[in-house]
């Protein structure tokens, strides 16, 4: 090896080359060799369950839970379609779409709501002194101690006919009696709200406190009310992190399996309690697999579309 | 808020008058024991037209005197007076003065020309009016061909030039610079001195400018303030704050000075007469605006006033040569006074190098008439 690259400098070009290629395929090689774990970790999790998703969606669902393997596209017929049960036609369903759409409603609502509080929290906190920033990260990171279930509970303790919200104000004068929270629209939106406010918040502070807060300045300096700063500075340069929390809560909010059961009380269905049930009381596997599949489907189109919206401009001064 | 930077009592300009007027303006941060008087009293009047220089050593208050003229920060007491009008409780945005930050502060989201249309914008001017602005800026600075690149893209010195064209664009009453220029490089610095002289001259705008750099102040400024920990020490003429130092602090800061303990036995009507340590009687001018009593005081003389001659029996100051520097221009000769006190004269260098002296010689030194100036203390 030694001698090779000596005469390398010495000999005509070929030999440099070939001497040049041999490096680099050895680095190609142990290039390949360190990313083999991180191969191995998406394909044992990433890849093959999916496979699996994809295979199930496609057979017959056995009587009691399980797959019968035969092909079959009934799951996804019986996405859209409802078969008669008299001459076996088929008819247009939108039970299910209903679903797909209350729970996009959901979520985009989610959504919402955790960036109109979450902006104003996150730039609170990046205009914290430094040294105290990190206790307001902590704090916002706390509920992550407990568990979900544990929180969903509290929450639906608080705002239940005889909870803590409604006794309040009865106590205090304010209503006559309990007004109903619990198990409407409100209280799936409260409890994903309450829920995944953290993932908006912590990626808004992340790009709000790398902010050079004398733009800012420079803004008020150059004629800029404060709405006009705050739209023209603070938000384009924070929009990585509008981005990415918008990303972080959407998402699992539409698929939301606990919040939607526990304080929708079952009857305000969302995609991912319809999911669950075909594993549970519903005993029909393909029909989950396919819902999965067509959640990722939709979760997928959205982004897509999302990211060409947000992400030329999050990519322009990046 | 349609048309000029928001415009405050227009009234007609007499030649002098006070663009901005400081009336006894202090500012502190913190409190109690830990209270920080970063501007302490401080009271000046900047004049129209002017290239007025905040001058003093890092810490000593001249950027919180900036944002107070500025609006980012608010005088703890005092008040601030823009063309006669109060302005202390206006906010940034309502204030017709732009600055040009230290670090350039230019937005990174937008090309070279949005940031220099955004004060015209942000003011609600017309879109061609903004579009022909930002060209005759571009072209003021020289960064036409850059115009639309983004501001990450382009060099410090033209981040500079941009942060410049940014401040002039709404045609503000005031320009404030905090030390623009510290961030380049010795000759881009050399060129950005002229070129904002030049700009100060073609736009006739009243331009405040902060620097610790005693050589650039000197350079640059019509008039310069010398300040320290919070306080304005003085205010002149470049040749006033040279020549005429009103205290220690001052003539230390700007320059290389001797000083003397020296006894004043009489003056009138600023000249008075001073008794050195070796006895010679010379005049001395008086600080300016400060009462003298006859005693003891301090007096300065600059090196480059003072010069060496071997006859040492008309000589006003006798000593020991210590060592010779030589310059290439001019050369330095540190002495030992007989009274024991340090001396330095700068003598300028001529070709047949006649009067050359060398260490370790005994030498007289004479003063110019008006070389010695007297401290208020
Ligand atoms: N926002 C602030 N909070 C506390 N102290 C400050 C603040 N701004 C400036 N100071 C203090 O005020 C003094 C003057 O600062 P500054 O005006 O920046 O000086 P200069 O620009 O002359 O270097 C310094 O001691 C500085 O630490
Ligand atoms: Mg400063």
């Amino acid at each position: 090896m030694a001698e090779t690259t000596f005469s390398a400098g010495l000999l005509p070009d070929d030999n440099a080359e070939h001497v040049a290629r041999a490096a680099e395929q050895a680095s190609v090689r142990t290039r390949w060799a360190l990313s083999l774990p991180s191969l191995l970790i998406i394909g044992i999790f990433g890849i093959v369950p999916l496979l699996v998703i994809v295979v199930y969606s496609f057979l017959g669902a056995a009587a009691y839970g399980g797959v019968e393997w035969r092909f079959s596209t009934d799951a996804y017929v019986g996405f859209l379609f409802q078969k008669d049960i008299f001459d076996d036609t088929l008819h247009f369903a939108p039970d299910y779409l209903q679903i797909y759409l209350r729970s996009f409603l959901f979520a985009l609502g989610t959504t919402a709501i955790c960036l109109l509080l979450g902006f104003p929290t996150a730039y609170f906190m990046a205009t914290r002194p430094p040294a105290q920033r990190n206790y307001w990260v902590l704090l916002i990171t706390i509920p992550f101690w407990s568990n979900l279930l544990v929180r969903t509970l509290a929450v639906m303790l608080i705002i239940r006919d005889e909870g803590l919200l409604n006794d309040g104000l009865i106590w205090a004068g304010a209503i006559q009696k309990p007004v109903i929270m619990l198990y409407t629209n409100f209280s799936i939106v409260l409890g994903l709200f309450y829920s995944y406010l953290p993932f908006m918040i912590l990626p808004l502070y992340a790009s709000l406190e790398k902010m050079d807060f004398r733009l800012v300045e420079a803004g008020f300096d150059l004629y800029a009310t404060r709405g006009k700063v705050l739209r023209r500075i603070i938000m384009p340069l924070a929009l990585p992190g509008i981005v990415a929390g918008c990303m972080l809560v959407f998402i699992p909010a539409l698929g939301a399996y606990v919040t939607p059961l526990i304080l929708g009380g079952g009857t305000h269905l969302m995609i991912g309690d319809l999911i669950g049930q075909q594993f549970g009381s519903g005993r029909n596997w393909p029909f989950g697999c396919a819902q999965a599949l067509i959640l990722m489907a939709f979760v997928l189109v959205t982004l897509t579309l999302y990211v060409r919206l947000s992400g030329g401009k999050v990519q322009q001064h990046g | 808020m349609h048309g000029q930077a928001p415009s405050i009592a227009p009234r007609v300009a007499a030649a002098g008058e006070a663009a901005i007027s400081i009336e006894r303006v202090s500012k502190s941060f913190g409190g109690g024991e830990d209270i920080v008087r970063a501007v302490d009293d401080v009271s000046l009047a900047i004049r129209k037209n002017e290239f007025f220089t905040l001058l003093g050593p890092s810490g000593c208050g001249k950027t919180t005197l900036l944002r107070l003229i500025a609006g980012f920060e608010h005088p703890t007491r005092g008040r601030l007076l823009l063309d006669g009008q109060d302005i202390s409780a206006l906010p940034p945005f309502k204030r017709p003065v732009n600055t040009v930050f230290q670090n350039y502060a230019l937005f990174p989201h937008m090309t070279v020309a949005q940031n220099i249309g955004f004060g015209l914008e942000m003011l609600g001017k017309p879109r061609a009016e903004i579009s022909a602005t930002v060209d005759r800026m571009l072209k003021l600075v020289r960064m036409e061909e850059l115009k639309n690149r983004r501001t990450s893209q382009i060099s410090g010195g033209q981040q500079q030039r941009v942060a410049l064209a940014r401040a002039l664009a709404p045609q503000p009453k005031v320009l404030l610079l905090d030390e623009p220029l510290s961030a380049l490089d010795f000759k881009l610095r050399k060129d950005m001195q002229i070129e904002l002289k030049r700009l100060q001259h073609e736009t006739g705008i009243t331009f405040v400018f902060v620097t610790h750099d005693q050589e650039e102040a000197l350079t640059m400024s019509d008039r310069i303030a010398v300040m320290n920990k919070g306080k304005v020490l003085q205010i002149g003429s470049p040749r006033d704050i040279y020549d005429r130092p009103a205290e220690r602090f001052v003539a230390n800061f700007i320059g290389d000075t001797n000083f003397l303990d020296a006894e004043l036995e009489s003056f009138a009507s600023g000249i008075g007469t001073v008794r050195l340590p070796s006895g010679a009687r010379m005049n001395a001018s008086l600080p300016v605006d400060a009462a003298v009593s006859n005693g003891k005081v301090s007096v300065v003389v600059r090196p480059e006033h003072a010069r060496l001659t071997r006859d040492l029996a008309s000589a006003a100051l006798k000593g020991k040569l210590d060592t010779v520097v030589y310059f290439g221009t001019d050369t330095h000769y540190h002495l030992k006074l007989a009274s024991g006190e340090p001396f330095m004269v700068r003598q300028q260098n001529t070709r047949d190098g006649a009067a050359a002296f060398a260490a370790g010689e005994d030498v007289g030194i004479t003063l110019s008439d008006n070389a010695v100036q007297v401290l208020r203390d």
